[in-house]
């Protein structure tokens, strides 16, 4: 319940923000996503009732862009690559091997929470290619036996 | 205050980068002179050289000399920065092919700085705008420069501004569509993060022709540096009075606002960039109307690129005429392209319309990495067409390339060797325009989905002899009852590699085999006896036991067993593995 009250208070003041401005929803739920890393439900109910607007429209947006998560992210969010650039240089292998190493799919995360997987359209470092981006820090020029070593200095962080 | 900025690079051709070393030298000796006040020393990503040894350029000057080596860094200090004048008996080179327009000021400018911006003649252009021209005569210069809109179609920028301003309306708005997503191209990303202010004034510019009183910046939520600077380069604006009420003190008052993009590629379709800034999903809707008479809540909008926007100032300072005489009779100006792929020197490449691409691919990007032939060329994204090699000569403007199958587009530049499978690469664009199509029509929704079927059954060997028809056909729909661009454009990477790789499909429907390597189902491996040393490690690490013999008479692959997984072909130390 306490929780509850929390969102409530969160989403008021975002609401206040934006109010006035037309438009606002995908702005408030960037907003909501930068805070907690995913659109809760319980928040987006919140909005609902707070901006008056059905929450099937609320819904219907996160789903629509691929930006918006409806579930929590794993602690270390990796980002392959799958830009044209990258593609071409064997991107494909290098998410094989990230899937090998940690028995992950694209877009899940890890059983153990620590790594989330996805493959995103482009970085825009293309010059790098291929381009892995692990919690914002970007790998240029990733090579598929380095793989390994990059992701076991986020493991050891965690020990 | 800085009077001199000296830029550097090591452009290769040696081992190792020196542009460090090179960098700390010159501070050092700009320490030990006392100068390191007046002189900015920068280290470059790309100074549009590439094999010269370290190169270096001094600004304003804008002299450059190649190859410098470590110890002429003495006298070009004491030159350059002293005794003002440049240094004698070391190599100089004139501008390559490159000329930085859109450009200018990236690299040179601390993109924070408002000041920096305003000392390059920043907000110039904007001044003389609102003083001295109306809103009809800034469209009527724009018409005289030829600028045409750089996100893709390569519509009139002066026609869409005219149309805006033509209707009656209570309120318009201006939108600048920084929702770059074309894979492969980074262009826009570059301007708006080193070089804010200009794409801001060509705003206001636009804003200002067609009678607009509010803006906004559609960016992408996966670039946050660009939309940073952005906002940060707004609050600059606004605190000098070059937004607000009353701008410079005319009754012109225009406000902008920043929305961001959430990761949909529909997004960068005008329509659908609308219905996104409005809070909702962004999926198009059919035109007309357009968005110059019913766009933005249903007022009357002008949407254009970053890279158009950025052009706007440079018009107005250095005159229509001077933009219109680079360039050819249908395009002007120049074009950013992010140069990539297996091209030697990768980057952002700011080149005069009517360039080849030869020129591009081979003099300023170096030629492919790996030394093999270029293959193809790709332009204009996942809308646009892979151009072979035979039509490398062909002079780089919008009608060229749409003669060819493929379009200008945003920008993205992709060079494919001959280690690149066409069927594959259909199917890599293909795939990305079915990912991202929202589905709202048919053709697009349905038909895309149905042709990477296809696609997939050739690459697999599965493929039918009339298969290639029937990607025409359904190609043929999409392009003519397809609601928006990302629907008629996503065929053109099949129809263009079907035109000009026609072989490579016969190849892979009727002989089952793939002539590039590229496609896994349809190869075989084996070992090739007279490199195989017999070292045994493919033996160990093949996971499924395929290969069987031992360390006096060899090895040999067992295809039945055989998963494909490419172990053996990785860890051969020999090449000793044919891929077949």
């Amino acid at each position: 319940m306490e929780e509850k009250k929390v969102f409530t208070s969160e989403i008021k003041n975002l609401v206040d923000k934006w109010k006035d401005k037309e438009g606002n929803l995908i702005m408030i739920l960037h907003e909501i996503q930068n805070h907690h890393g995913y659109v809760p439900r319980e928040l987006a109910l919140e909005l609902s009732s707070m901006l008056e607007v059905p929450l099937a429209r609320i819904y219907e947006v996160i789903t629509f862009y691929n930006f918006f998560k409806l579930s929590p992210p794993g602690k270390h969010r990796i980002s392959v690559c799958m830009g044209t650039a990258c593609y071409l240089k064997g991107a494909p292998e290098i998410i094989k091997e990230i899937k090998n190493i940690l028995h992950v799919e694209e877009g899940r995360t890890t059983q153990d929470g620590n790594f989330h997987l996805d493959v995103v359209r482009c970085l825009g470092c293309c010059g790098l290619a291929p381009v892995v981006m692990i919690d914002g820090k970007v790998y240029g020029k990733v090579k598929k036996q380095e793989i390994m070593d990059i992701i076991s200095t986020y493991v050891k962080e965690e020990e | 205050m800085y009077t001199r900025t000296i830029l550097v690079k090591d452009t290769g051709s040696g081992t190792e980068d020196k542009t460090r070393e090179v960098y700390t030298k010159l501070l050092d000796l700009l320490r030990t002179d006392k100068l390191e006040d007046q002189v900015q020393v920068v280290r470059v990503a790309d100074i549009g050289f590439y094999n010269k040894g370290v190169v270096i350029k001094v600004l304003p000057e804008n002299t450059l000399y190649v190859d410098v080596k470590e110890g002429d860094l003495a006298r070009l200090v004491q030159a350059t920065v002293k005794e003002d004048k440049p240094v004698e008996g070391l190599a100089q080179k004139k501008e390559p092919k490159q000329i930085r327009i859109v450009l200018r000021n990236c690299g040179r400018i601390n993109p924070e700085s408002i000041e920096e911006y305003i000392g390059q003649d920043g907000y110039r252009a904007l001044t003389k705008v609102l003083l001295e021209l109306n809103p009809e005569k800034v469209i009527e210069e724009m018409k005289k420069s030829g600028l045409r809109g750089r996100g893709g179609a390569g519509y009139p920028t002066w026609m869409k501004w005219k149309f805006t301003r033509q209707v009656a309306a209570d309120q318009k708005f201006v939108i600048c569509n920084a929702d770059e997503g074309d894979p492969g191209a980074y262009m826009d990303r570059s301007v708006l993060e080193s070089d804010p202010h200009s794409v801001i004034e060509g705003l206001i510019i636009a804003a200002y022709a067609i009678g607009a009183s509010k803006g906004y910046f559609y960016i992408r939520a996966e670039y946050p540096l660009a939309v940073e600077r952005i906002k940060k380069a707004l609050a600059q604006a606004y605190e000098y009075g070059l937004l607000g009420k009353s701008i410079l003190g005319t009754d012109f008052s225009f406000d902008i606002d920043i929305r961001l993009g959430a990761g949909a590629f529909v997004c960068g379709e005008e329509t659908a960039l609308i219905a996104s800034i409005e809070g909702k999903r962004g999926t198009p809707r059919p035109r007309p109307p357009y968005p110059s008479v019913k766009g933005l809540w249903d007022k009357p909008t002008a949407i254009n690129n970053v890279e158009t926007l950025a052009n706007v100032p440079y018009i107005f300072l250095k005159g229509a005429d001077a933009f219109a005489r680079v360039g050819t009779q249908t395009s002007k100006g120049t074009k950013v392209f992010a140069l990539t792929g297996k091209v030697r020197n990768s980057g952002l490449v700011e080149v005069p319309m009517g360039i080849t691409l030869r020129e591009i691919v081979y003099d300023i990007g170096g030629g492919t990495v790996s030394g093999k032939n270029v293959k193809a060329v790709q332009t204009g994204g996942p809308s646009g067409g892979v151009i072979p090699r035979e039509f490398l000569d062909t002079p780089v403007d919008y009608e060229n390339l749409q003669k060819l199958g493929s379009i200008m587009g945003s920008g993205g530049m992709i060079v494919m060797d001959e280690d690149d499978c066409m069927v594959d690469i259909a199917k890599f664009y293909l795939g990305f325009c079915v990912d991202e199509s929202c589905g709202k029509c048919a053709p697009c929704r349905i038909g895309g989905f149905q042709m990477l079927g296809v696609l997939a059954r050739i690459a697999e060997g599965k493929g039918k002899a009339d298969d290639p028809a029937i990607l025409k056909r359904i190609s043929f729909a999409m392009q003519k009852a397809s609601l928006c661009g990302l629907g008629q454009g996503s065929p053109n990477p099949v129809l263009s590699t079907l035109k000009y790789f026609t072989s490579e499909y016969k190849e892979h429907i009727e002989n089952k085999k793939c002539p590039a390597g590229k496609c896994v189902d349809l190869l075989n491996y084996s070992i090739i006896q007279e490199k195989c040393k017999r070292c045994s490690v493919c033996f160990t690490n093949c996971p499924v036991k395929a290969i069987e013999g031992n360390r006096e008479e060899g090895y040999k692959i067992l295809l039945d067993k055989c998963v494909k997984c490419e172990r053996c072909f990785e860890v051969c130390k020999f090449k000793a593995i044919a891929r077949k």
